[in-house]
């Protein structure tokens, strides 16, 4: 594995496999009495969040806290980054103080490329502007495996603004290297210019691909696009995009339904959808921390054991 | 004091001779010259001194990152002995008394002479025309007009400008960028940008701009220049606007004649630039533009930045690289090495063709007894590394760093006068 995790693409197959199966390890500690294991024990990892993310902050800092590392929270809003420090210099002062991992989320796409030639410890990206998303890919693929039982040949259907989504992108060059083939649905305006060389197929017809989907992904839509002549309205997007009762009816009897949230309820998933029995929303959050933790113990290069005896 | 370069060939062609320069002036050509002072310059050719259309020099406003003084020292050091300071600066160049000051500046510092280029709207705005004929009326002798940096985008206003210029013979440089098709843009739209989440600055923003400017151009019969054109479809809209006899020229950088926006997959802000590298195609359709005459121009858009600028996000950083003291060693391995010009068409491209542009006298002249000793020597067979710790500009943000350039300059001279040597500012 490489000592950072910037983008999917960094990881091989037998990479994000040792992941996910690393992963599944880590899932066990939660049903214990006590969720910890000393694996990282006298460890720092430092969540650098400069915008806000509620689910993914908390999710990576309880895995940290799950393996014993000590947790510094970083919020860049209410810091003196606000008051107009640089990414280099929040950086440099992180490393003065010795950290081993950075967990970074930023506004602009790259930043976590930028960090990780400052910082000597390892940098996971948890999300950058409109770039990736890894981690987010990593636990649904998890999701998908445990679900399904595996990811080889899996028809994953990604649905939304595929244009903004660091989600889409992660999940399909992630999914692509675990050899999932991977639909991407959108009205034209929210699939990027360029994205006929990506390796997944394209359709703007939600209808015809859901039949033959085992795993469908919607994604948010920012009602701020609108404005900016994305579509025209809520009501027409989610009429030709939404994943509503009627639409899945047309899935196959085994077909999930999931989606990274946040939700926009009504709008491209109605809340009966979310809510029923297809959805894989609430496991997707809980293995977010198994897999958080795996990635954790991985890129800090953990020798020991992960999982000791209770 | 008489400079006699020895055994140098003119524009690269015929047999070698001795060139004296004497009171500003070529004095001799001829063979065994006797001089003051003798440049051995045996396998050089002789080029007329590059003239730069389109230099950003910083001052007034942000000498941190470049003045008058260290931009024209790597004017020199790049083999220039004009360039055109860009408008953009801290006051604006939109009266008389900031162009004044600049060329000023450029004449007591004495290694190049300095141009300026007159802001088209008042504070680069693009709601009110500055005062385009004080300025051409004045010390600085302005005729190059520009908003560089922003694009002339009200079309009524463009329309003005090109008529209004035409009566102390001013051209109209347009910076070619529709602004509601690149809001937020980052980088040029196509599959890399898909695949780095950075948005996308296509090339139908810049080639929009372009026809609606060429055929202003031609509806009142002004005269329009094309600043850092980029893409192939502006290449092919200037073939068109040229083949029906409009006054329209264009210009390419060295950047766009050389890198491609595969550079810009590792989020170093150091490539990025507005416009911002192109497709590969785009490359290659620029560099056959400029071999066929097309494209008239290299014009470098020499960008300094402070160092804080561009350590950062890309997305927070400014845009622009440095370009006067590489743009000989990338026209030499893009255009020359490859077999697309001559020696003699570099000193049009480089030199007599954007002096004509900016109607520039005593520049981009021919090598001949009596022209103003406006030259530069050439090694075409040196090699060198660009080292960004060793330029002159203030700046560092070079894309070249690293790269191994064909094509060194001896020795530029200014009316005669020695500006700069292997490369360095004397």
């Amino acid at each position: 594995m490489n000592r950072h995790l910037l983008s999917a693409s960094d990881l091989s197959l037998e990479d994000a496999t040792l992941i996910l199966d690393t992963a599944a390890e880590m899932a066990t500690v939660k049903d214990r009495t006590v969720k910890k294991l000393p694996t990282l024990r006298g460890r720092t990892v430092v969540n650098l969040f400069f915008e806000d993310s509620t689910r993914t902050k908390t999710s990576f800092e309880l895995a940290a806290k799950r393996l014993s590392a000590d947790v510094i929270n970083f919020a860049a809003k209410g810091s003196s980054v606000s008051k107009g420090e640089t990414l280099k210099d929040t950086a440099l002062t992180l490393e003065a103080m010795g950290t081993d991992a950075v967990v970074i989320r930023h506004s602009w796409s790259g930043a976590p490329v930028n960090l990780a030639r400052i910082v000597r410890g390892s940098v996971v990206n948890a999300g950058d502007g409109t770039h990736e998303h890894p981690t987010q890919a990593l636990l649904d693929a998890y999701t998908m495996r445990e679900k399904l039982g595996r990811l080889e040949g899996l028809k994953v259907t990604i649905v939304g603004d595929i244009l903004h989504s660091r989600v889409a992108r992660s999940n399909v060059l992630l999914l692509r290297t675990l050899g999932a083939d991977v639909t991407l649905v959108a009205p034209p305006t929210l699939l990027p210019v360029g994205v006929d060389a990506w390796p997944a197929e394209v359709s703007y017809d939600l209808d015809a691909v859901l039949p033959k989907s085992d795993v469908v992904m919607m994604l948010r839509v920012q009602r701020e696009r609108m404005g900016a002549a994305y579509f025209p309205s809520a009501r027409e997007y989610s009429r030709r995009y939404g994943l509503d009762v009627d639409r899945v009816r047309n899935l196959q009897d085994h077909a999930i339904v999931m989606h990274p949230g946040p939700m926009v309820r009504g709008m491209e998933i109605a809340s009966e959808v979310a809510d029923g029995l297809r959805s894989t929303i609430q496991d997707q959050v809980s293995n977010g921390v198994s897999v958080r933790m795996a990635v954790l113990y991985l890129l800090l290069g953990g020798s020991q054991s992960a999982i000791g005896s209770e | 004091m008489r400079w006699v370069i020895k055994n140098v060939t003119l524009y690269g062609e015929g047999e070698p001779v001795d060139v004296a320069l004497d009171d500003g002036v070529i004095a001799e050509i001829g063979p065994g010259l006797p001089g003051d002072e003798v440049l051995d310059a045996t396998g050089c050719v002789l080029l007329p001194g590059f003239v730069d259309l389109h230099t950003h020099l910083r001052e007034p406003g942000r000498e941190d990152a470049e003045t008058v003084d260290t931009g024209t020292q790597a004017a020199a050091a790049g083999g220039f002995t004009a360039v055109h300071a860009m408008a953009n600066t801290t006051p604006v160049a939109d009266t008389a008394g900031v162009v004044e000051q600049v060329w000023r500046l450029g004449q007591e510092h004495g290694r190049c002479d300095v141009f300026p280029v007159g802001a088209v709207t008042v504070g680069l705005e693009g709601k009110e025309m500055a005062e385009l004929g004080t300025m051409a009326d004045s010390a600085a002798r302005v005729r190059v007009f520009s908003d560089d940096g922003k694009c002339v985008s009200d079309a009524s206003l463009m329309r003005r400008a090109l008529e209004y210029v035409k009566a102390f013979d001013g051209v109209i440089a347009q910076h070619a960028q529709e602004p509601r098709l690149t809001d937020g843009a980052q980088m040029n739209e196509g599959v890399n940008s898909s695949m780095l989440g950075l948005t996308g600055w296509p090339a139908v923003a810049e080639e929009a701009i372009i026809a609606r400017d060429c055929l202003l151009a031609a509806h009142v019969g002004g005269r329009l220049h094309v600043c850092h054109l980029s893409t192939a479809g502006s290449v092919e809209l200037i073939r068109w606007a040229k083949g029906k006899g409009w006054d329209v020229t264009a210009e390419v950088t060295p950047h766009h004649l050389f890198l491609t926006d595969d550079a810009c997959c590792g989020y170093d802000p150091t490539f990025k630039v507005n416009p911002p590298l192109r497709t590969q195609a785009d490359v290659d359709a620029v560099r056959e533009g400029l071999a066929d005459g097309t494209i008239d121009a290299v014009a470098t858009d020499h960008a300094p930045h402070a160092l804080e600028d561009k350590e950062t996000e890309w997305g927070a950083a400014a845009m622009g690289m440095t370009g006067l003291e590489t743009a000989l060693g990338v026209v030499a391995r893009t255009m020359v090495e490859t077999g697309r010009l001559t020696w003699r068409q570099v000193a049009e491209r480089m030199s007599e063709t954007p002096a004509r542009i900016g109607r520039l006298e005593g520049h981009g002249r021919p090598l001949a007894v009596g022209e103003p000793a406006n030259v530069v020597v050439v090694d075409p067979a040196a090699r060198w590394v660009v080292d960004p710790a060793a330029m002159a500009s203030r700046s560092r943000n070079t894309p070249f760093a690293g790269e191994h350039l064909p094509a060194r300059v001896r020795a530029t001279f200014l009316r005669g006068t020695l500006t700069a040597r292997e490369g360095k500012p004397t």
